[in-house]
């Protein structure tokens, strides 16, 4: 049964503005239908609600606005439907266009921070160890549950807005300590070295473990001095894509897991949990599923869900070494980065060499790509999972390597005995 | 048949109000967001069995929802749009997709009521034309 402090109640009757009781009541709505029986404090919040999926979306954001709202903690946003940068262009019709673009204004007018990447935890908002958040995007919830150490459980659309201008959040699921504990041991340790190491292995991998562990938290091991954060991005991304991952746990890698009986609440706790030895086929397997199209046709090439790091878009210079792609070749980034590659002349460089950057959105939920049929290169397991329904285009998963080496070549070339 | 059900959320109207409809029993959970048309109502997922029906106007009986952090955002560009289900019954309350509903009420929609019905008893009501009045499911199909 909830309960309402007297504050909370005054705010829900109005008493800080029309915007802020609106706020406060579908927190609180929120809250009763999942059983919580308070609100607590947050200390920041991601919102993923900007992205325009029709005009309700913008009037009730215009509302919020119109009743004097403003958030009360650090709130980044999410991608939208538009590149304000204007690294590439978005095919969208003028009303969407607009409303669009009055969505993204309002949620600016708000007082959210128009970070518009999903990626907020490498454009520095990163909450401390054991604070309540409210934070949208599948993986954004995943990381700052994961490698933060943040407590938040999946916010919806508008829920989020509505926490960051209320200040707090329904109190259940992943902001309770005991429901952080894992509850199933992923053994990788008998997989090779080499496939551990590699880039390629980690959206398998979190493909492999949404569709395997779903919404149940896992601890994995034999992963110690292999996980870089990158790769942790991409792994919790992927298993966010393919099941309701919102937390696992890394044994000797991330804070809740410094060992395996702390990560799942003690020996006993250890001793009871399910125990998955993974093997090569399950990962072969897991795969072969991140590709949907046969032969070696690439039409384009997508990077960057999530968004691209700025070590990321050094690797792709790296490894393009100065030559040109002979077919489109997206790479989705936030505007934090692309303030660093300008500084630093990498952006005019890849330009010239044929990437186009998106940059504040991604080619998976706004119409970016030239053509809606054909095939589609990437190496993320995020892509891979959406872009056949978003797109229309099939999809072949290879390393960010096999993808610069496809876009060269104009056709797929791929190192396939790492899976071997 | 007739079978109460706890009120997840209320519609509009008096509490007398009575929501009339075919019931569109979905024999798979669905992601609203990829998986309906928000401007239409149309089931749209590709590998969703019951693609190509229309939840508009319908007492829709979703067996589980998945997926997307979006889906409330569907649920309220289709009561925006005239296009919602006349009700929506689930097994369990899910905070992502009825906030569609929350919200639509606080722009001052009119939205349909939502309820608390297993899957079991939303497999005894598929296809039958029901009347709903608060908690109140009725079958109005002749046995």
């Amino acid at each position: 049964m909830l309960t309402l402090t007297p504050e909370q109640q005054a705010a829900a009757a109005g008493e800080h503005g029309r915007g802020s009781a609106i706020a406060m009541r579908i927190v609180a709505e929120a809250a009763r239908l999942m059983g919580a029986p308070r609100l607590i404090p947050v200390a920041s919040a991601h919102i993923d609600g900007a992205l325009y999926h029709g005009d309700s979306g913008t009037l009730f954001a215009e509302a919020l606005v119109d009743g004097g709202a403003s958030v009360q903690v650090e709130a980044t946003l999410n991608v939208g439907a538009l590149d304000l940068v204007g690294c590439s262009r978005v095919r969208l019709q003028p009303h969407e266009r607009e409303m669009a673009k009055r969505m993204m204004r309002a949620y600016e007018a708000l007082g959210c921070s128009p970070t518009w990447t999903c990626a907020p935890y490498q454009a520095g908002h990163r909450p401390a160890v054991g604070s309540d958040v409210a934070w949208g995007e599948s993986n954004a919830v995943v990381f700052c549950n994961s490698v933060l150490g943040a407590r938040t459980n999946r916010y919806g659309d508008f829920l989020d807005i509505a926490c960051a201008i209320a200040g707090v959040a329904p109190d259940y699921g992943l902001h309770r300590p005991e429901n952080r504990r894992a509850a199933v041991v992923v053994d990788v340790s008998g997989l090779s070295p080499k496939l551990r190491a590699s880039e390629a292995f980690w959206p398998v991998f979190g493909t492999w473990y949404g569709l395997t562990l779903g919404s149940e938290i896992g601890v994995v091991t034999g992963l110690e001095g292999l996980a870089t954060e990158d790769r942790l991005k991409a792994m919790g991304a992927a298993s966010a894509s393919s099941g309701g991952v919102g937390l696992f746990h890394v044994a000797g890698v991330t804070p809740e897991a410094p060992d395996l009986a702390t990560a799942c609440g003690g020996a006993d706790g250890l001793a009871q949990c399910k125990r998955i030895v993974v093997t090569g086929p399950m990962m072969r397997a897991a795969s072969a599923r991140l590709s949907t199209a046969e032969g070696d046709a690439v039409d384009a090439i997508a990077i960057g869900s999530p968004h691209l790091s700025a070590d990321e878009v050094a690797e792709l210079d790296r490894l393009l070494d100065g030559r040109r792609v002979a077919v489109p070749f997206y790479a989705c980034t936030g505007r934090h980065v692309i303030r660093a590659i300008e500084a630093d002349g990498s952006r005019a460089r890849l330009e010239r060499q044929g990437i186009t950057f998106v940059a504040d959105t991604c080619v998976v939920v706004t119409p970016i790509l030239e053509r809606t049929d054909g095939v589609l290169m990437t190496n993320s397991g995020k892509f891979a999972h959406y872009a056949p329904g978003n797109t229309g285009l099939a999809v072949q998963y290879g390393a960010l390597a096999d993808c610069v080496e496809s876009a060269v070549a104009g056709r797929l070339v791929r190192e396939e005995r790492l899976w071997s | 048949m007739e079978l109460t059900a706890d009120i997840l959320l209320p519609g509009d109207g008096a509490d007398n109000a009575v929501v009339e409809g075919d019931v569109l029993a979905l024999t798979a959970p669905i992601s609203f967001w990829g998986g309906v048309d928000p401007k239409t109502g149309t089931i749209i997922d590709a590998r969703h069995p019951e693609r190509g029906q229309n939840i508009a106007g319908r007492v829709l009986a979703l067996p589980g929802t998945i997926g997307s952090s979006s889906a409330s955002a569907v649920l309220l560009e289709l009561v925006h749009a005239g296009r919602a289900p006349a009700a929506i019954l689930m097994p369990e309350p899910d905070a992502i997709l009825l906030l569609g509903l929350v919200v639509a009420r606080e722009m001052g929609w009119a939205i349909p009521p939502a309820l608390r019905v297993s899957a079991q008893d939303q497999r005894g009501l598929a296809g039958q034309q029901v009347e709903i009045e608060g908690g109140m499911i009725r079958s109005r199909t002749a046995a």
